[in-house]
């Protein structure tokens, strides 16, 4: 046995609350559906998102802002869910990525990014389609400086965004 | 079955979306941190605040006291050192008595969450009487340095002196000899999923589950079962979906074993998550290299001779270092016929995070030396890129003069298609001003074909199931990272057997389930994986199409599969369909299971001087590639317009993929040439974020036109060779090329960085007016 095994009978003693922010009660439509958590004040959406609400879609690829594996969709606005406090999603519409696939269809976006190979290891992709399908929305035919745009605040290191490019331009073309 | 030559493949399917893509694009997919961890401690580590100490005092009873602490460890609790070169294993998962990197593990603790672990690891009292550090190799080699191992005089981890032909002669033989200095900064991996490691130990059953980002399941076991003292067979390793790799994890990784550690210390279940920052201080990627090269050319382009010394800058453990420093010289060979070669390498230890392995290893940055160096004397001599490069053509087979087989060779191809798709011959010189082309070549392994723990065993193992139901399922060590070998498996698989890709399905890298592997690493997946793969359908198609046989009452070798139809080609009518053949193959027998396996022959595994097997392969992947660049002499900018590249992989198993790959690759050059550089203040990493860690964004990204050429090798499946890394090491120095076309500056630092370019321009200016003045004065 390690030697730190006696810690065991430490560890299990009760651990009592600590001196945390209280938490506050979170009214939001996740997805489609209201719904109401209570939520740290200083909890961020991201964590949120993945630990209270368990969408483990929305993905943490750096400490703070810098890749966009996070993106979600705030009232239709593409946001990085890992600088944005759940807090300031009160009242407001959040859509994640587990959202797009409905009644057992993919969207065209995800359609186009699975058959056009716009993900390899697939960790930016949900970051990705969502910051797309914010731009779709707004703009039904961007061109290919939009799209360069609307995705220039997300890192992937698989792809060179080669396919990307061409999946969004796919679902663009698709009429679903 | 060991390496024979295969019959001509006749695939298909052209480009097959990946198996696992709808995981993908829905949120499905679960990588180590989605994984439920609801029941888990949460890890943390302690790390060196000093690049270079001794462990005066460790004090981790205050946080061992916190309530909610589970479990502190410390170098105490490991006196093994692990490492992925069973000949240089020299690192602590926590260090013992000496650190030697800013950021290296001291201490670790498991707690009920994150806050209480935080907090503990502030509890712990740690003193370190500081030591000399070295940040450069040439500091680190000064003769008074102190040693980071004692047993390293010099600090040089390893040495390496190859000479192969004569180069004196080939040099007096030259019509022009050059010589020239380049380095390349170091560079990271930067894969978008950071580190994550979940352990599980169940101190009942006495077994160990771990479910992490790693490329080496295999190794990983190994290295658990050395640093646990634990038997492997009590150690499962399980591959959940992995966020990018790119050398990244072919190694064991520090805070795996110490995740593992902590779990059996606290009696339970530990969840670590690395920070962005501990992903880049894990690092393991492609260390700073710093080159003297010096080539021999006749009037007529030939390389008469090539002579180069190197050293690398390694970090403060082995790592794969000495693997890195031989390819560096071994794969100079390979992809010319270059008489006479001498290499001298020097892998040197520093008090910075260690290097490793990282996509094209080793080959990447002696390759842009050269295709740089052979660029500017082919302009010297008035000679065409493309001509010089195909006046050192080799004819395959052959065997390299560092006893590397080549058996499958398509470079000339790859030439001719890059050069006629840029527009070379009329756009090079027509160009605006700014603007420019350039153009190098490359080439890598597809896998290598000497193990690094060579056991005697196949070098590949794919089991399949058939079952009642009809289904098909693939059972494989090898690790998918992304880049599509579960997909692979299932296509050689449904090929072999003309069954419909959906009815295989893969299970790939559980230990407890699939026959082991080496991992995904050196592009070893398709070409032996591969194999294994396609020798274990065969097997089974034999089973069916006996089965087949006697149910038709026919002799086996007359009957015909297709399609998922069994007849007896004779001309009799009679078909059986599959679920028939199937069910009759499974009276007496129950379910089946068969075994593919795959050897590289042992006159393929290298030559056998010292560090001869690294760089062997059974077959190298080639590529040629062009780069259109503007450059603005206002700003130091530069805009790569496009890039036309040709792949030699011998055969596209899974076109869709390997335009994938090779776009990836040679964007991942891109990123090396341009603006990658790993950067620390006295052994502070300064770089560690993905704002510092500059890489191109989707804003910087040019379209890549890829040619697919297949050259068919002899012995990849259906003649397929590797296609991930061989086009990334031509990028840089088409880069370079380019802009040396556009400005008529040459470069040898990379990144060509936008202050680079303007202070090289300063420069130029400053000469020119220098000269003006002088002339005017005299």
């Amino acid at each position: 046995m390690p030697k730190s095994a006696a810690l065991l009978v430490r560890g299990t003693t009760m651990h009592k609350p600590s001196s945390q922010p209280k938490k506050r009660l979170l009214k939001l439509k996740l997805n489609g559906r209201w719904r109401e958590d209570a939520v740290f004040e200083r909890e961020l959406l991201v964590d949120y998102l993945r630990e209270v609400t368990h969408l483990t879609g929305t993905k943490t690829g750096c400490d703070g802002g810098e890749c966009g594996a996070c993106t979600v969709l705030v009232d239709g606005e593409a946001v990085p869910s890992c600088i944005t406090l759940a807090m300031r999603c009160e009242g407001r519409n959040v859509e994640t990525i587990e959202a797009l696939a409905t009644q057992g269809h993919l969207s065209r976006l995800q359609r186009a990014f699975h058959e056009k190979l716009g993900a390899q290891c697939g960790f930016c992709t949900p970051g990705m389609i969502m910051a797309a399908e914010a731009l779709l929305r707004r703009n039904p035919t961007p061109t290919d400086a939009d799209i360069r745009t609307a995705l220039s605040g997300n890192l992937c290191r698989c792809t060179g965004y080669v396919k990307i490019i061409e999946s969004v331009q796919a679902a663009v073309e698709s009429t679903s | 079955m060991t390496a024979e030559p295969a019959t001509d493949g006749r695939l298909s399917r052209r480009g097959v979306p990946l198996i696992d893509g709808i995981e993908k694009v829905t949120g499905r997919a679960r990588y180590t941190a989605d994984l439920d961890h609801a029941d888990a401690l949460i890890g943390r580590i302690l790390r060196s605040p000093v690049s270079h100490g001794d462990i005066l005092r460790l004090d981790v009873s205050r946080a061992r006291a916190l309530e909610g602490v589970w479990a502190v460890i410390t170098g105490d609790d490991c006196p093994h050192t692990y490492g992925v070169l069973p000949i240089a294993m020299n690192e602590y998962p926590l260090a013992r008595g000496r650190v030697r990197y800013r950021g290296e593990p001291i201490a670790a603790v498991a707690a009920i969450d994150a806050e209480t672990a935080e907090r503990a690891l502030g509890l712990i009292e740690l003193k370190v009487t500081e030591l000399p550090a070295y940040y450069t190799s040439e500091a680190a080699r000064a003769p008074d340095a102190v040693l980071l191992h004692d047993n390293k005089p010099g600090n040089v981890e390893r040495e390496v002196h190859h000479q192969f032909g004569d180069v004196v002669h080939g040099f007096a033989a030259a019509d022009l000899v050059r010589e020239e200095q380049f380095c390349c900064a170091e560079i990271n991996h930067a894969q978008i999923e950071p580190h994550a490691s979940l352990a599980e130990f169940d101190p009942l059953t006495g077994r160990l589950t771990v479910q992490t980002v790693s490329q080496v399941g295999y190794y990983l076991q190994l290295m658990l079962a050395r640093c646990l003292d634990m038997e492997s067979s009590r150690i499962r390793v399980i591959k959940p979906f992995i966020g990018g790799g790119f050398g990244a994890r072919v190694e064991v990784l520090n805070f795996e074993i110490v995740t593992a550690l902590l779990a059996r210390a606290a009696t339970g279940k530990v969840m670590m998550q690395l920070t962005r920052e501990e992903t880049f201080i894990t690092h393991r990627a492609r260390p700073q290299t710093d080159m003297r090269l010096k080539l021999g050319m006749s009037e007529n382009g030939r390389i008469t001779a090539c002579e180069l010394h190197v050293v690398q800058r390694g970090g403060a453990y082995a790592g794969y270092g000495i693997i890195t420093i031989l390819y560096a010289g071994s794969l100079l060979h390979g992809l010319y016929d270059i008489p006479a070669v001498k290499y001298d390498g020097y892998r040197v230890y520093a008090n910075l995070p260690p290097c490793g392995a990282m996509r094209g290893h080793g080959s990447v940055d002696t390759r842009h030396a050269f295709e740089c160096l052979v660029d500017r004397m082919a302009r010297e001599l008035g000679l065409d890129p493309f001509a010089v490069r195909r006046a050192n053509l080799l004819q395959a087979p052959t065997r390299t003069m560092n006893d590397l087989t080549v058996n499958s060779y398509g470079l000339a191809e790859c030439l001719d298609k890059v050069e006629r798709a840029s527009g070379w011959r009329e756009r090079l010189g027509k160009l605006p001003p700014g603007k420019g082309l350039g153009m190098a070549c490359s080439h890598y392994v597809s896998g290598a074909a000497k193990p690094i723990h060579f056991t005697g065993e196949p070098h590949a193992v794919v089991n399949l199931k058939l079952d009642f139901d009809g289904s098909v399922t693939a059972l494989t060590g090898a690790a998918d990272i992304g880049q599509g070998s579960s997909t692979m498996v299932a296509i050689t698989v449904a090929e072999t057997l003309d069954i419909s890709l959906g009815r295989v399905r893969v299970i790939a890298a559980d230990t407890a389930v699939t026959p082991k592997d080496n991992g995904a690493y050196s592009s070893r997946i398709t070409f032996m994986v591969g194999n294994a793969a396609i020798d274990a359908a065969k097997r089974l198609k034999a089973v069916l199409v006996a089965a087949a046989a006697r149910k038709l009452e026919a002799r086996p070798e007359d009957i015909e599969c297709a399609g998922e139809v069994f007849r007896v080609g004779n001309g009799d009518q009679s078909t059986l369909p599959f679920a028939d053949v199937v069910a009759a193959a499974l009276v007496d027998e129950g379910a089946i299971t068969v075994k593919g396996t795959f050897t590289c022959p042992p006159d393929a595994q290298g030559g056998k001087h010292r560090g001869g097997a690294v760089g062997s392969t059974m077959g190298f992947s080639y590529a040629a590639q062009v780069v259109e660049v503007s450059v603005d002499e206002a700003t130091g900018l530069i805009t790569v317009d496009k890039v036309w590249v040709a792949l030699d992989c011998g055969h596209a198993i899974n076109p869709l993929a390997v335009e994938g790959q090779i776009q990836g690759s040679v964007w991942m050059g891109m990123g090396q040439a341009m603006c990658e550089e790993t950067r620390y203040l006295e052994g502070l990493p300064a770089h560690a974020s993905l704002l510092e860690y500059r890489m191109p964004t989707i804003m910087d990204s040019p379209p890549i036109e890829t040619h697919i050429v297949e050259s068919h090798d002899p012995y990849g499946p259906f003649g397929a060779k590797e296609a991930s890394e061989g086009a990334l090491a031509g990028f840089p120095p088409a880069l370079v090329n380019a802009v040396a076309n556009a400005i008529g500056i040459n470069f040898t630092e990379l990144p060509v960085t936008p202050d680079r370019v303007m202070d090289a321009l300063i420069q130029r200016r400053r000469q020119a007016r220098l000269a003006s003045t002088l002339k005017a004065a005299s």
